[in-house]
């Protein structure tokens, strides 16, 4: 079985979930049922829908080279996660309010849930699997378990690829709200990196040792 | 979201054409507020335009020794930028006091003018909105309107613009550069771009169907202490409650605008003459016809302590 169809639900299979939930939840099955069509249409359905609604991207993730053919109305969090099986990178609030869904495309952090699969043909993405992996992890992963900078863990993808780019961007002199003075380099402060973590939110609350992880790297690399 | 044909542009006209000759189309930039929109079907276009790869990214030097902003530089860049920093801080300001890093790398120059309201009902598909069902009510005229204006609103409507940016934008004298199906092109005043809701809340902008924004150009640096102050419940990631963006020259004359409180950037030449005379002789013009609500009335009192604020940090 390919790696993308082991991930498929296909039409029936949503429909019985659909309804178990909705009789679960107390709503009439139909209602679900019925939103079904309306859904973001799978790859394996992709043939039966007009040719104008759907366009065929190819970008980078983690270096991998990836041509796909997407419904336009795929997000590029649904196609990393449903299309390309990364699911470290996280879905919360879906509205680019939470920044759970963070990675990086053309080297710079952005919310993967507001923004189009079929709007980056030829865009370098890296997700938080790019960063490192278990037996590799990047200096940013590593401080992040040294200095327990989560609980539950599900913000923590798009905390570290924010986290990474924050440093990145104090590097390049990006100004941000908390930048006393326009005209001189800026200074890694915990205020800086606070300021400029605020799309990042965690409900656990493990703010202090992701700023203590964040910190951690920044003496690395000074 | 409702399903959407989509389509790259590769030139302006050609973009305008695009959008024109589709009944119900939009350009897409950024995306950061149109798919968050469409995603609760507030937008449902049938047909996008992409004007992503159109080539205006960049910030060039006027003839006229101003700046000349390509529609798609990034509100990250154009913040970032050394001119910009130099000549037109209050711009920079402006710009990282809004959204998140992550939001500012994506959201664009045009796009961030034309992001919608953040009005509570405008959000919430079961309530009644003008705006986004145009005749069924407004549900924030006697609902929760704290957030809401207190000046330039209508019995129909009374949300607020929610950009930081064009505030910035309209005290600097910035003009948007626009291309038409016909190729036609066209300046237009931030003051002109926006309509006040009147009757039709649903008309937001003065562009014509189809019309594309290219280009955002500023004047000659006017120099002076450029300031933006920025009022919101959290010190971090929230929309303004009042904002101003003055910039105060040393003899103590200079130009104010208010976000915040009204549909659109909120200036008016005349009230700043009285600058010299300090915030509360301002305020008194500017928002004398203000008619704000139980919930937003702490805003007029708060525009003139900002005010106030700032000319003190500007030492005047
Ligand atoms: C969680 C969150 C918090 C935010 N906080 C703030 C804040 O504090 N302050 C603030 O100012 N903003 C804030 N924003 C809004 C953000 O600034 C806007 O979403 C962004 O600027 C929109 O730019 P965009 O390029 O992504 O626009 P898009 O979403 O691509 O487009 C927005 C609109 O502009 C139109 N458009 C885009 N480009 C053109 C063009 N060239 N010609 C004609 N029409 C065009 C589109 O058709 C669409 O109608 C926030 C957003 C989010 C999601
Ligand atoms: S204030 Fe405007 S946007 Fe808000 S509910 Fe009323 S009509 Fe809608």
């Amino acid at each position: 079985m390919s790696k993308e169809k082991m991930f498929e639900i296909n039409r029936r299979d949503l429909m019985i979930v659909g309804a178990a939930t909705a009789a679960s939840t107390g709503l009439p099955a139909t209602a679900y049922a019925e939103a079904t069509p309306e859904a973001v249409v799978k790859p394996d359905d992709l043939a039966s829908l007009d040719d104008t609604l759907k366009s065929t991207v190819s970008f980078t993730v983690n270096g991998e080279k990836h041509e796909l053919s997407v419904d336009n109305r795929t997000t590029l969090l649904d196609a990393l996660r449903e299309r390309m099986q990364l699911t470290g990178t996280k879905k919360g609030c879906d509205h680019g309010q939470c920044g759970a869904c963070t990675i990086t495309v053309n080297g710079r952090r952005i919310n993967s849930c507001l923004t189009l699969a079929a709007l980056h043909d030829g865009d370098e993405i890296v997700t938080i699997e790019g960063l490192g992996q278990p037996d590799n992890l990047h200096p940013m992963q590593a401080a992040f378990i040294e200095h327990d900078g989560y609980q539950c863990g599900y913000c923590t993808p798009g905390q570290i690829c924010s986290a990474k780019e924050t440093l990145e961007e104090i590097k390049a002199g990006i100004p941000s709200n908390v930048t006393k003075d326009l005209s001189g380099p800026i200074e890694a402060t915990d205020d800086e990196i606070r300021e400029r973590m605020s799309g990042n939110i965690c409900r656990c609350g493990a703010y202090s040792n992701i700023l203590a992880a964040i910190n951690d790297v920044k003496g690395q690399n000074a | 979201m409702r399903a959407f044909s989509l389509e790259r542009a590769s030139d302006p006209q050609q973009a305008a054409k695009s959008a024109a000759s589709h009944e119900n189309s939009k350009f897409i930039a950024g995306g950061t507020n149109l798919i968050d929109l469409m995603k609760l079907e507030i937008e449902t276009p049938t047909h996008l335009v992409d004007v992503t790869q159109l080539g205006l990214d960049k910030i060039e030097e006027t003839d006229e020794g101003g700046l000349r902003i390509g529609t798609l530089v990034s509100n990250t860049d154009l913040a970032a930028d050394d001119r910009v920093r130099r000549d037109y801080p209050v711009l920079t300001r402006a710009l990282v006091a809004g959204a998140t890093g992550q939001l500012r790398n994506k959201a664009t120059t045009g796009g961030n003018f034309l992001q919608r309201t953040r009005c509570p009902y405008f959000y919430d598909t079961n309530m009644p909105c003008n705006k986004r069902n145009p005749g069924s009510g407004c549900a924030a005229i006697g609902g929760y309107s704290r957030q809401l204006a207190v000046i330039g609103g209508s019995d129909h409507c009374i949300a607020t613009h929610p950009s930081d940016m064009a505030v910035a934008m309209r005290v600097l004298d910035a003009e948007l550069e626009t291309v038409d199906p016909d190729g036609k092109t066209r300046s237009i005043a931030v003051d002109d771009l926006y309509r006040l809701p009147g009757d039709t809340p649903e008309k937001e902008t003065n562009l014509k169907p189809g019309e594309v924004i290219t280009a955002v150009t500023l004047p000659k640096p006017v120099g002076g202490k450029q300031i933006y102050y920025k009022v919101r419940d959290r010190s971090s990631y929230a929309f303004a409650l009042v904002s101003v963006a003055a910039i105060v020259q040393p003899d103590g004359t200079g130009r104010v605008a208010l976000g915040g409180v009204a549909p659109k950037p909120w200036r008016d030449e005349e009230a700043e003459k009285a600058l010299p005379q300090g915030a509360g002789a301002v305020m008194d013009t500017l928002l004398a016809d203000a008619n704000p609500t139980d919930d937003n009335e702490f805003k007029v009192p708060l525009a003139k302590r900002t005010l106030a604020a700032v000319l003190q940090e500007a030492g005047n």
